[in-house]
């Protein structure tokens, strides 16, 4: 078995002493760091980037893996415990798990959450192994007309699937492709948007971007009204579900799974569509739909199975076609090029260790996120109830000091400082960053390809329209940009973020 | 006057940025649709978001919707401001003096910020980001700066 002998040369990459030490720390500091309140993954993964640029390369995707994974964690505890999602992707599980916790069964909750995730890591990690190499060899015959139509529907989707306007969101994809090219332009040398600083020579680094967005902009946005969090429980007891929620719970996690597995593929979702339509679906299928909105652990499991599944898939096309598809993903792809890989269908090929070594720790990390749960589950709850006046100043001196030493500059602090400043504004103005993000990683890369395309196509725009793959991508993005303006879907896009919105 | 200033806003940065990238752009060369230059893209860019902001600017005088909200300009500047004084001093003054004055300013900016809890915050943080940053990772920051003869 070709597929078993690759997750066995993952297994030996990842399991050893050194990389499971590594792992084991990435897990526990995402948790701890992504219970904190207002931290998302995304900022919690551009916060504790830098401390892995001192490790060899694979040793330092694993433990980045572990981060993601455990501030996902962290987020699913927080929106449980306090009402709080860290992210997009989290904020169903609000819905169901904080009035589990309000019953007293938090306990059983973070169980459902961190058992759905585990089982849907694992399904997600042989689908990994199995689509990975086949979807790599397609894309390898992509041209560049391909990409430049795959990371349009990227985009789209990234578009479709944000907060508020749809025309605002459209505007910071496009903003976002725009900041991505200050700097030197690589094939004529000329320095762009620079102002002849020497520090923008390089372009902005997209971790300033995210810290500044991510972790400046909702400090002061957090500023704005300091009320009392409501911290439900002191104690958890129960932590082991009963044969009863057992039960209820092995349905949905099986079909929060699949569901959250093939959302996850599609570029520019990531995880947050599926943990939607998760919830949904099982809320329409369920035995228990009267009790969903009033603490049924069914409402838990799906979608944090589907959570799981689509953050752990959403890793495919980054993996196999380069192409990040959700703010973390862009995060991994600056990753991998700090430590000088560059992402797509080459890596399966010409470093298999670190390929296949990576999706193993995506399993040994969900493995290790449900043993840590157990003994540590105290230790969250109080970093949680950390008052957010003596958090806040700790969250910018690790910003600092971290956006510092990605290039030794502080110049890069300024930076943050002014995208924190940006964020703020964009938050006010109804603005969602997340697409910006996304756009900033991608503008270098779909301006290079569109010159390609061009050159190769002799300057005829319709080579994206004239070769199949390429114009199925773009029918899609098409198809995604018009379902917005069905009245249907329009309203759950809506409703789904008018709950999300707390 | 506009009926949606959320929308009106937006419309103007976009309309500035968008601007701003055609007028600078024009310092590079266009080159053809075959042979792009290195103003090409960042033409259609600022071309396509300044028709944006120009859209939800005009939208916003006939679509109304909810106001922007108050500005938490104690915590925006406080926190902007204790960064960048960061950034500014810790290369000559060093972490043992730049991180308490970050962490300092920017705690004022909490409408609960006391003094004892934040010292000893400010001195704890210190501690642990000179062992954590300075001594194990090895990053090139002074802990006592130049400033004060380190």
């Amino acid at each position: 078995m070709e597929l078993l002998s690759h997750l066995l040369l993952g297994l030996q990459t990842a399991a050893t002493p050194i990389n499971l030490f590594y792992c084991f720390i990435g897990v526990f500091l995402g948790t701890a760091i992504g219970v904190l309140p207002g931290l998302g993954p995304t900022a919690t993964i551009a916060m504790l980037l830098p401390v892995t640029f001192v490790l060899p390369p694979v040793t330092a995707l694993i433990m980045l893996a572990g981060i993601y994974y455990g501030s996902q964690y962290g987020g699913s505890t927080t929106s449980i415990l306090v009402n709080l999602p860290g992210e997009a992707a989290s904020v169903v599980t609000t819905l169901d798990g904080y009035q589990m916790a309000k019953q007293g069964r938090a306990g059983a909750a973070l169980a459902a959450s961190a058992i759905g995730s585990f089982f849907a890591g694992t399904v997600a990690t042989f689908l990994i192994a199995g689509f990975g190499p086949p979807l790599a060899a397609v894309a390898l015959k992509f041209g560049p007309a391909e990409f430049f139509s795959l990371m349009v529907l990227g985009l789209v989707a990234s578009v479709v699937l944000a907060q508020g306007s749809l025309l605002h969101a459209i505007g910071m994809v496009i903003l976002g492709l725009l900041l991505g090219l200050i700097g030197t332009d690589v094939n004529s040398g000329t320095q762009r948007f620079a102002f002849g600083i020497y520090e923008l020579a390089d372009g902005i680094g997209f971790v300033t971007v995210a810290m500044g967005m991510f972790g400046l902009g909702e400090i002061i946005r957090n500023l704005e009204d300091e009320e009392e969090r409501a911290v439900m429980i002191t104690k958890i007891t129960g932590l082991w579900p009963t044969k009863e929620d057992w039960k209820r719970m092995i349905a949905p996690i099986i079909r929060g799974t699949i569901i959250g597995s093939a959302l996850g593929i599609l570029p520019g979702s990531g995880s947050i569509l599926g943990s939607f339509a998760a919830y949904s679906i099982e809320k329409k299928v369920s035995k228990n739909r009267a009790q969903f909105g009033k603490g049924a652990i069914e409402g838990v499991a799906a979608p944090e199975s589907a959570n799981n599944a689509g953050a752990q898939t959403s890793f495919i096309p980054l993996l196999t076609l380069g192409i990040p598809s959700n703010p973390v993903s862009a995060l991994m792809v600056g990753a991998m090029i700090i430590h000088g890989i560059q992402p797509g269908p080459s890596v399966i090929n010409e470093q298999p260790a670190l390929f296949w070594g990576m999706i193993v720790s995506m399993w040994i990390g969900n493995l290790f996120l449900v043993i840590l749960n157990y003994p540590l589950i105290g230790m969250w709850v109080r970093m949680i109830m950390i008052p957010y006046q003596f958090l806040y100043p700790g969250i910018l001196v690790f910003c600092a000091i971290g956006v510092f030493s990605l290039k030794n500059t502080e110049f890069d602090i300024y930076f943050m400082a002014l995208f924190g400043v940006l964020g703020y504004l964009f938050s006010k103005l109804g603005c969602e960053p997340a697409p910006m993000l996304l756009a900033f990683i991608l503008g270098p890369l779909m301006e290079e390809y569109l010159r390609r395309a061009m050159l190769l196509s002799r300057g005829n725009p319709w080579v994206f329209v004239q070769r199949p793959i390429s114009a199925t991508l773009l029918a899609l993005a098409f198809l995604a940009m018009c379902s917005v303006l069905i009245p249907a879907f329009s309203k759950t896009r809506e409703e789904a973020f008018v709950e999300g919105s707390g | 006057m506009t009926r949606s200033p959320k929308d009106f806003w937006t419309g103007l940065i976009y309309i500035f940025f968008g601007a701003s990238a055609i007028l600078i752009a024009r310092e590079y060369g266009m080159g053809t649709a075959i042979k792009m230059g290195p103003a090409y893209f960042p033409t259609i860019l600022g071309a396509t978001l300044a028709g944006i902001g120009a859209i939800s600017v005009i939208r916003s005088f006939i679509v109304p919707g909810p106001p922007i909200g108050a500005f938490a300009f104690k915590g925006l500047t406080l926190v902007t401001v204790s960064v960048l004084i960061f950034g500014y001093i810790v290369r000559g003054a060093g972490l043992a003096v730049a991180l308490p004055v970050l962490v300092i300013v920017s705690a004022l900016a909490s409408s609960r910020f006391r003094w004892r809890p934040t010292l000893i915050m400010a001195a704890g943080l210190t501690i642990f980001c000179v062992l954590v940053f300075v001594k194990g990772l090895g990053i090139p920051l002074p802990i006592i700066g130049p400033w004060f003869g380190g």
